[in-house]
């Protein structure tokens, strides 16, 4: 096998450190199952909980299948219109890890761009560039995503937010999340600039943009997937907070924060399951994926082989 | 000592002036005050009228040069939602949210310390490895899912503690106190925990990791060999070497605190300022959002420099002027 570049793949230490981690292995597991019930819920799901016509109000606080009472068909039971909870979880996921995968996308875009600018040209450009970041980073993500859809959402006309909610929620995790992707493209940029492979383009002319794009680019962008990956925790955690505040994506969109703060008001009534399960989903999920990360920032760094 | 004190003073100033120009272009750009204060029915005479008297009619930078004047002097306009002046809205949730987030800190220092310390000392044993494998549930659990926990544990099912709201609270003055009732304590437990926990993980985490370091050190052995009991060398020595950072990330994290407060107060529907923040944001209530983000940046500029304050106290090098 080893010679064809599939075979070379799974013969790299790469490969080698992800089977002798256990821990890489059962959280890639969870992800991995997680994510096939989020991308094919349409076609997974038991029930499509957005179907009004399939909705039954008999079916409504259905316990999970396995208490006395529970109903083989609602696997983790209903909540208050008859939803089957596991569907709503599996449709939920789903747009949580989209708002969560657009958002840092959103945000590794501007960071990208305003570390290989801060880097490439340095001088005064630089110094107002990280002084903005500096001063981002002072307050937490959670609070500048918040305040930036407050100020969205007074932007937004009335009668297009709840279209318009999911972007909304996108802009304001991205923006609060871009600083880090920043000062780490800034930091190696700044290294690359001096390298002769950039003097030698620098010396045939080419242009500096060009030079950033296609030559220190490809460069720094290792380190960023780490980063990435340890920030889409983050993200998701992000989502779900705001929603879970009431001021994140609409109930017609549920994602897996609303349908934990919908559960909230049954939580006295002694339904449970219809918050807790979308919980231990969204804590599993970000377990996984932080484990991950932290397995893949060790995997990448050679000085630790 | 001084000039560093002027110096960091002087860092400070740049960054309330950006975070108050922000705020200022919230409060003038951001929505319409004027139809939003009229409501449905209007006379052009009472626009014109309440136009002037927001100011709104005078140029940007002495519209900007008044919100700064007023902000000094505690006046941040009025609530859109409640009609009533903000900075006084302000002023009657801060206690709440202080006595939380304070409570929320103690706890977390209380508790996270002496288990960075003991998984430091003891990383094999049994107990180490519990204590790890719930910080890392700590810090991978969002606040929110473990208010909604300990609700449910400790005030559904068992119905030990009460799962909202504050409690009875004392009045002095312009302070409201649930620490000097039964009920108010009572009240404070369950939010302090859920604030605190994501501090007390992180305050476990690198004491531990501070200690791993420091116990391997040379005066580490050397005071071994003198003979000092163990006691004294790990509480003395080696935890007195591992403050400057636990300093730093317990003092940076107060500020974070008061934020995430933000959730937490949600759930349990503490009546402090990150609830009025939410509430606000709901109905794009922006002369709260304003003033609010200015008050935290206030907050945190306070506390950095608070933290490196700190360090003198630590920190003797320091203070004898030599570089770290």
């Amino acid at each position: 096998m080893s010679g064809t570049l599939v075979g070379r793949w799974l013969d790299s230490d790469f490969i080698y450190s992800f089977r002798k981690s256990w821990i890489a292995m059962g959280s890639a597991l969870v992800v991995f199952v997680v994510l096939v019930g989020a991308v094919f819920a349409h076609q997974l799901a038991p029930h499509n909980p957005f179907d009004l016509a399939s909705l039954d109000l008999m079916d409504s606080f259905k316990p999970p299948a396995f208490a006395a009472d529970g109903d083989l068909s609602f696997p983790l039971g209903t909540d208050d219109q008859g939803r089957d909870i596991l569907s709503g979880i599996m449709y939920g996921t789903r747009i949580s890890l989209l708002v969560a995968v657009l958002a840092i996308m959103f945000s590794l875009i501007v960071g990208l761009s305003v570390g290989l600018v801060a880097g490439y040209l340095g001088g005064a450009v630089d110094a107002v560039l990280m002084r903005i970041v500096d001063v981002q980073l002072t307050f937490p993500a959670i609070l500048i995503a918040l305040l930036v859809d407050g100020v969205v959402r007074a932007v937004v006309p009335q009668n297009m937010q709840e279209r318009l909610q999911l972007y909304v929620i996108v802009f304001a995790i991205g923006i609060s999340l871009w600083p880090q992707f920043a000062r780490t493209v800034r930091g190696s940029t700044m290294i690359e600039r001096n390298r002769d492979y950039v003097m030698a383009a620098r010396i045939i002319g080419l242009s500096g943009p060009r030079i950033v794009l296609t030559h220190i680019l490809p460069n720094v962008l290792g380190p960023i997937f780490v980063i990435a990956t340890l920030n889409l925790g983050i993200a998701i955690i992000a989502e779900a907070t705001l929603s879970f505040l009431g001021v994140g994506l609409p109930p017609t969109e549920p994602s897996l924060g609303t349908l934990i703060r919908i559960g909230n008001n049954f939580l006295f009534s002694g339904e449970w399951w219809i918050t807790i399960f979308p919980g231990v989903t969204l804590a599993l999920m970000v377990l996984a994926i932080n484990l991950l990360g932290d397995w893949l920032r060790d995997a990448l760094n050679p000085r630790l082989r | 000592m001084f000039a560093f004190i002027v110096s960091r003073i002087l860092q400070a100033i740049p960054v309330l002036l950006i975070v108050g120009f922000i705020s200022f272009a919230m409060f003038a750009f951001v929505g319409d005050p004027v139809t939003v204060m009229l409501g449905q029915d209007y006379t052009e005479a009472q626009r014109v009228a309440l136009v002037a008297q927001l100011g709104l009619d005078k140029p940007f930078f002495v519209q900007y040069g008044n919100f700064v004047w007023r902000a000094l002097h505690g006046d941040f306009g009025m609530s859109y939602r409640l009609a009533r002046p903000v900075g006084g809205l302000i002023a009657e949730r801060l206690p709440a949210t202080l006595e939380l987030a304070l409570s929320a800190a103690l706890l977390a220092v209380a508790i996270g310390v002496p288990m960075g310390v003991f998984t430091g000392i003891r990383r094999n044993a049994v107990l180490s490895r519990l204590f790890m494998l719930f910080s890392l549930v700590g810090v991978s659990l969002p606040t929110f899912l473990i208010g909604i926990l300990l609700i449910l544990f400790f005030a559904v099912q068992l119905g030990w503690l009460p799962s909202f709201g504050r409690g009875e609270v004392v009045q002095f003055q312009h302070w409201s106190t649930g620490f000097l009732t039964s009920s108010g304590r009572r009240a404070l437990i369950l939010p302090a925990i859920t604030l605190g926990l994501f501090q007390m993980t992180l305050i476990l985490r690198l004491v531990r990791s501070e200690m791993l370091e420091v116990m391997r050190s040379d005066y580490i052995k050397f005071a071994r060999a003198r003979g000092i009991s163990q006691r004294s060398i790990h509480f003395r020595h080696a935890l007195g070497n591992t403050l400057v950072p636990v300093i730093t990330i317990v003092g940076l994290q107060l500020g974070g605190l008061i934020a995430f407060s933000i959730v937490t107060e949600t759930v349990f529907q503490w009546p402090g300022m990150g609830l009025l923040l939410v509430q606000s944001i709901g109905v794009a209530d922006i002369p709260v959002m304003s003033a609010y983000l200015l008050l935290i940046a206030l907050v945190f500029v306070t506390i950095n420099l608070a933290v490196d304050l700190l360090y003198f106290t630590v920190d003797p090098r320091l203070r004898s002027g030599g570089k770290r």
